[in-house]
This record gives structure tokens, sequence and C-alpha cells, in this order.
């Protein structure tokens, strides 16, 4: 063992200089041609600055809500709620949330309200809501911002985004950008 | 069709596509033939054994490869305990995060260090960015040295008679820059591009559309997360891990990062068969594990599709599946897939989380993990099916009663011993670390955070995760104690390096003896049924062990949920 160690010691500092020095530098050079200098995606609106990927909390009537998160949308500590199917303690806050998104939206039926806006996602900044999730709020939206509902669901048509190619994955809503096509449409 | 569907054969297709020529390649690495990237990496190896001091070609016999194995992870280990336990005043920390605690560092040490990446801390508030970066170093060597081993037993069975297995260094270092180095730049060349961050600075401090302040992490993801997935390590760059819209921030990155964790460990199998000129021996343990593979992801694919018939009853929508820990962009299917993938191959990251899966899908997850061998981690996979084989061909052997051989080798006692030692190693630690956690509940089981049947789930996916190498885990598991710390870390050390030792020397007793050419009584190890028979062995193994743990945990919690 003894023979070995000093070619272990130079061999892992030359693999350090490659692959914690150079391997970075290059992914760095990268990203210099990428998106806002690889800092992350981001919208500017009216000289204010959102990351479009890390979703933020909307619970105000006027704005399409988020989905629920464990963390309460802190960006600075994801996670899940981690709870399991059965907890029943975990039932009762979905249940509870249900009751709350009819009180907000009474014209919404129950069978019509999506699963994925009454439960918490994994990473506790999901930017996305379900299009199904975005159309049961139009009625609420429209009547505090005194305009058409057909209006609002032209948003949420133009807001739709694809799946890759047409093809592979779910469609979905991004809820800062909605939320900001509403600002733009009607200040409130 | 469905473009969730849709999505998922996409994502196996491509990775099998690509699998084949990559085996190819992989084997002419370690054959030392000429390959496309030989004017790059030809000079930059010539340098490194220059500055090392190593000599590439000496040839080096099991007990050798297994010293130099285990020495130069002894010293990372000594380094990577110094870097987490003073990052707070070391450089590149622009968020202030602390050091790490002996018993955390400890753990985090060893996980990254076997391959397995087992989280206790959180990316966020746990590391510093120089922490990541180290560990992002040993993502990759440690990558590197399952697949270094699983060629010792490539050379093995591709030379008669021979103690002589190749140099441990040379296939180490190859598979770093020719394999791994490669392949995590291409995939950080898509991730940069739809949005994961590559940068040095510190959060960022952003006020909300509603007017509240809220601080952003971000970070030199865009390196870390490539490696992550191709050396099937999967420890996260943030809490949220796969998650995390800034490490998966698309469903495109999401399907990229699938085919990079998954893409490895297929082409191994095949690199296998290439490697040892017999293609149709390669096919055959493909066939074994995509068989394996496809009974275990499927029912979770359509489990999550499904949801949660508690949620159901009351009386909402459910179409979108068990949403409860996932992200709309991956959606239900593709979750449930990747939750498959992650456990078998032993990468342990995740793109929803476990915890919150149906019970039974909770249950193939572990399964996944307690097998271990369908397709498996980068190098480890193939060490583990060796053993299942070993055992197939010894059973075989005794049903008809012949000698048992493999490859033209006589397999005998001594083999058999190792391998039923390795064999039975894992549900010990698994079943024991366990059984010792539920019954010490003072330090054990008062971490877990879900009532009942959910919670000893709890416990034994943490053990399954550590024992396999996994990494992944039903996360609300309050685990950062000092008893999870260093039982955990224990149960690592041993279901890393017994995987890899045991194996190893197995193929080196082989390779020593005489070469018996094939003859009539010869038993057949290329053939469907001899894949059945692998088969057999795995299910009857996993089944005897585990059984009675999981009708315990998702079993009964299936049934509970109404």
């Amino acid at each position: 063992m003894k023979k070995e160690i000093l070619p272990a010691i130079k061999l892992t500092a030359v693999l350090v200089v490659l692959l914690m020095v150079v391997y970075p530098m290059i992914v760095w050079g990268m990203a210099q041609f990428a998106p806002n200098n690889g800092k992350g995606k981001v919208i500017e609106n009216n000289g204010k600055k959102y990351y479009s990927n890390v979703g933020q909390i909307f619970n105000d009537d006027k704005y399409f809500w988020s989905r629920p998160s464990a963390v309460d949308y802190n960006a600075a500590g994801s996670g899940g709620s981690n709870k399991g199917a059965s907890n029943e303690e975990y039932l009762a806050t979905v249940q509870a949330r249900i009751d709350s998104f009819l009180v907000h939206n009474p014209e919404v039926k129950k069978s019509e309200i999506p699963v994925d806006i009454v439960t918490a996602s994994g990473s506790g900044l999901d930017p996305h809501i379900s299009v199904q999730a975005a159309n049961v709020q139009v009625k609420r939206i429209a009547k505090i911002r005194g305009i058409e509902e057909s209006q609002i669901k032209q948003l949420i048509l133009d807001n739709t985004e694809k799946p890759v190619l047409g093809l592979f994955g779910p469609e979905r809503i991004n809820v800062l950008k909605i939320n900001l096509a509403l600002d733009n449409f009607n200040k409130l | 069709m469905n473009t969730e569907i849709l999505g998922i054969i996409a994502m196996f297709g491509i990775t099998f596509l690509l699998a084949i020529p990559l085996g190819k390649y992989i084997a002419k690495v370690y054959g030392g033939e000429k390959t496309f990237l030989d004017p790059i990496f030809i000079p930059l190896e010539k340098l490194f054994y220059k500055i090392s001091g190593i000599n590439p070609s000496k040839e080096m016999t099991w007990k050798q490869h297994l010293v130099a194995l285990l020495s130069i992870n002894l010293l990372w280990f000594l380094m990577s305990m110094a870097i987490l336990m003073n990052m707070s005043w070391l450089p590149l920390n622009p968020d202030g995060n602390p050091s790490q605690s002996a018993d955390l560092a400890f753990n985090t040490t060893i996980s990254f260090l076997v391959n397995c990446n087992l989280q206790h801390y959180s990316g966020e508030t746990g590391i510093s960015y120089l922490g990541q970066m180290w560990l992002m170093f040993l993502q990759f060597v440690t990558a590197g040295i399952g697949m270094a081993a699983a060629a010792v037993v490539f050379k093995a069975f591709r030379e008669k008679t021979t103690t002589q297995l190749g140099n441990f260094y040379n296939y180490f270092v190859k598979s770093c820059t020719r394999i791994l180095l490669p392949i995590s730049l291409i995939v950080a060349a898509v991730l940069v591009f739809e949005g994961t961050p590559m940068t040095f600075n510190g959060k960022d401090t952003i006020t909300n559309l509603q007017g509240d302040t809220v601080q952003v992490s971000t970070g030199p993801v865009a390196a870390f997360v490539p490696i992550k997935h191709v050396g099937t390590n999967g420890g996260g760059f943030f809490g949220a891990n796969g998650a995390h819209p800034l490490e998966n921030p698309t469903y495109l990155t999401n399907m990229v990062e699938m085919i990079a964790q998954f893409i490895i460990p297929m082409a191994m199998v095949f690199a296998f068969g290439f490697f040892i000129r017999k293609r149709k021996f390669g096919w055959m343990i493909f066939g074994v594990m995509t068989i394996g593979f496809w009974l275990l992801a499927a029912p979770n694919i359509v489990m999550e599709m499904n949801g949660n018939p508690a949620i159901a009853n009351m009386g909402i929508d459910i179409s979108q599946g068990a949403t409860e820990g996932k992200e709309v962009r991956i959606g239900a299917a593709a979750s449930g897939f990747w939750s498959i993938v992650t456990t078998v191959i032993s990468t342990g990251s995740i793109n929803s989380m476990h915890d919150s899966s149906m019970p039974l899908s909770g249950m193939n997850e572990l399964i996944a993990m307690m097998v271990n061998a369908f397709y498996g981690g980068v190098g480890a996979g193939i060490l583990n099916i060796f053993i299942f084989i070993i055992l197939a061909v010894f059973i075989s052997g005794l049903m008809v009663g012949r000698t048992p051989e493999f490859m033209g080798k006589k397999i005998e006692a001594r083999e058999m011993k190792i391998a039923m030692i390795i064999a039975l190693a894992h549900p010990f630690l698994i079943l024991g670390g366990t059984a010792i956690a539920a019954a010490f509940p003072s330090v054990g089981s008062v971490a877990i955070s879900n009532p009942g049947h959910h919670g000893f789930s709890q416990m034994l996916y943490e053990y399954t995760s550590s024992a396999a190498n996994n990494g992944s885990g039903f996360e609300g598991l309050g685990d950062n104690t000092l008893f999870w710390n260093i039982s955990t870390g224990i149960v690592l050390l041993l279901g890393r390096f017994l995987p890899i030792i045991g194996p190893v020397a197995i193929a080196g007793l082989l390779a020593e003896k005489k070469f018996i050419p094939e003859s009539a009584g010869t038993l057949k190890t290329d053939t469907s049924t001899f894949g059945i028979m692998i088969f057999a062995v795995i299910a009857i193994i996993a089944a005897l062990s585990f059984f009675p743990a999981l009708a315990l945990g998702p079993i009964a919690e299936y049934f509970s949920l109404k």
C-alpha cells in the first residue's frame, strides 16, 4: 500500500486540475454564450428582474395561483412535503386546500379542480401549473379584474407551453409569465 | 398517443440506440485500440502518467489492483474530511455556509466516495461552492473506480489463463478522461442553454411580483449536474435534487439527464460482450436486465399516472396522477419512469419525491435497489450481476449433474464462498440496519416523519439506498443525527467495497485457472434458458430475503390506503 500512495497523491493532484478546474472552466466558458451568461434565465418587466424558471408564491385572488409549496417558495431552501400517500394529516391538508379553493372560486365544481393545484411540488419551487389549473381560475380573475373571460382564456392559450417538438412531455403554464401578462393587460 | 408516454418511449429508445455504439467504444478504450479521441487524450494521459510516475503498461494481479484501488480511496477520504470540515473559511463560499460537523462530514465523505451520494445536508445551506466542486471531483473519480473494477473483470474473461489483468491506473484514468468527461461536456452544453446556472456568484435577492423579497440560490450547477448523472452518482446541487427547476429546468433537460444517467450502465453490458468477444452473452445479460427493469418500471408509470385513491375520494380531478412531490413540467409518467431508472442503476437522483410515491411504487423502488443488478451503477452493475451469474452457473451445474463451468473455467468452493458472502451481505446490511433503527426508537425511528407503515418504509429505504449505494431517500426522514450519519456511513462503506472486492477476487481466481475448451458437456451460458436461470436466482434471493420487510412497509400501506 505504501508503494501506491505516492503515485496516488500525484495522480489525484493532476486530476483535480483537470476535473475541478479545467472542466468547470470549459462549462463556464460555454455558459457565457447562453441566455443571461449562465446566471439563470430571467425576465425583465418594468425594470424588475425575475427568474423565469424559479416558481414564486401567488396566493392573491387577482393572480393565477401557483401550486402549494412545502417550503413557501423559499428559493434558498428547496424541498417537498415528503408526505406519504396514506398520511392522514397530509390528506386533511389536501382537503383543506380543496375547501379553500372552492371558497375563493365559488363557480367551480369540485370535480373540475385538478390535483396539481392542491398538492405541493417536489422542489417547492414549481414554476408551472397545468392548463386545467389555469382554466378553473378564469372566472375569479375575470370578476376581480373586471375583464372578459374570453380575454383571459386567450391569455391562457397564448401562454400554454407545448411539449418538446410537440411530441414529448406535458403541456403547462408558467405562472409568472401569465401573471405578468395579466398585469400588463390591466394593472390593478 | 399521450405525449407523456411518448416521452418515455423516446428516452428509453434513444438510450438503447446510443448504448450499442458507446459499448463498442468503451470496449475499444479498455482494449487499448484506436479511437477517434486519441489525438487529444494520448498526449494528455502521457503527461499525467509522467507527472505521477506511473507506468500504465505495467500489468497487475487482482490483488495489486485492489491495493491500488483502496489506497487511492483512502487518500480521497482524508482529503474530503479536511475540506468538508473547513469549508466555512476556505475560498469559494459566497453564501457564508458553515463547515460540516465531524459525523456529517464522515457521512458525506463516505457517501460520495462510494458513488452513492446519500445526502444528510441540503445543498443550499450545508455546503460551500468549494465543497460542491470537491464533491463533483469525487463524482468523476468514483465512477472511474467502478468502471476500472469492471474492466478488470472484463480482462479476466478475455484471456485464457493469466494472472496479469492490465493496469489499474490505465483503466481508471481512461474511464475519467475518455468516457465520463466527454459525455459530461455534451450534457453541460445542453443544460446551460436551457437555463441551468453556471456562476460563482452567491445568492441573488429579488422582489417577487406580489412584493415579497426572496433569495435565490444559484452556483456552478451546470458543471455539477452532468457528472452527477453520467457517473450514476445522483447527489443534488440543491436540496430538491433533479426536481429543482434550476437543476432540471425543462422537459428537454429531463430527457437529456435521463439518457445521461442511463447510457453508461447499459453500454457497459454491451462493452462486456464486445470485449470478451461473446456478443451473444452480452445480449443475454441485456435481455435479463431489460425484462427485470420493465417489470418494475411499467407498474410505476401506471400507478403514478393513476394517482392517489385517497385524494380521488375527495371528489376532485386526479387525471394528472399522483402530483404530490412532482413537478408539472415533468409530469407523473416521466416521474414514475425516472423513479425506477434511478433506483436500478444506483444514481439516486430524483425528479420527484419518492417519499410521496404511491405505496407499491415505493416498493418497486425498494426492490430495484435490493436487486441492484438490472443494469446497475457504472461498473458496479456488471460486478453485481456477475455474482448472480456465478450463483446461477453453480445451481444449474448441480441441477444437471455437471461440473459448474463459466467461460471455460471451473467454479469451485472458494469462488462460491465469496459469491455467497457478497450475495448475503446485501440483505444483511439492509435488514440488520433497519432492525437496529427500529429496535432503538430513541435514536433510530425517532427520525421518521410519517406514521405507521410508511414510517417503517422510510427507515427501510434509507438502509436499502445506503447498501445499494443509491443515494435517493424517503427524504422526510430526519437523518442528520449522529446515529443515522454513522450507521448509514458504515453500511455505505461495506455496500461499496465488498461488491468490488468480491467479484474482482472471483474473476482473478478464475483467470488463473486452466482453460477447459468447450465440449458437448459444457453448460451453455449465452442461451435464453440460462437467462431465465439467472432471473430465477435473482427473484429467489430478493423474494426470500426481503419479502417480510416489504410486507411490513409498502404492502401493508397499500392495503390500508382507502
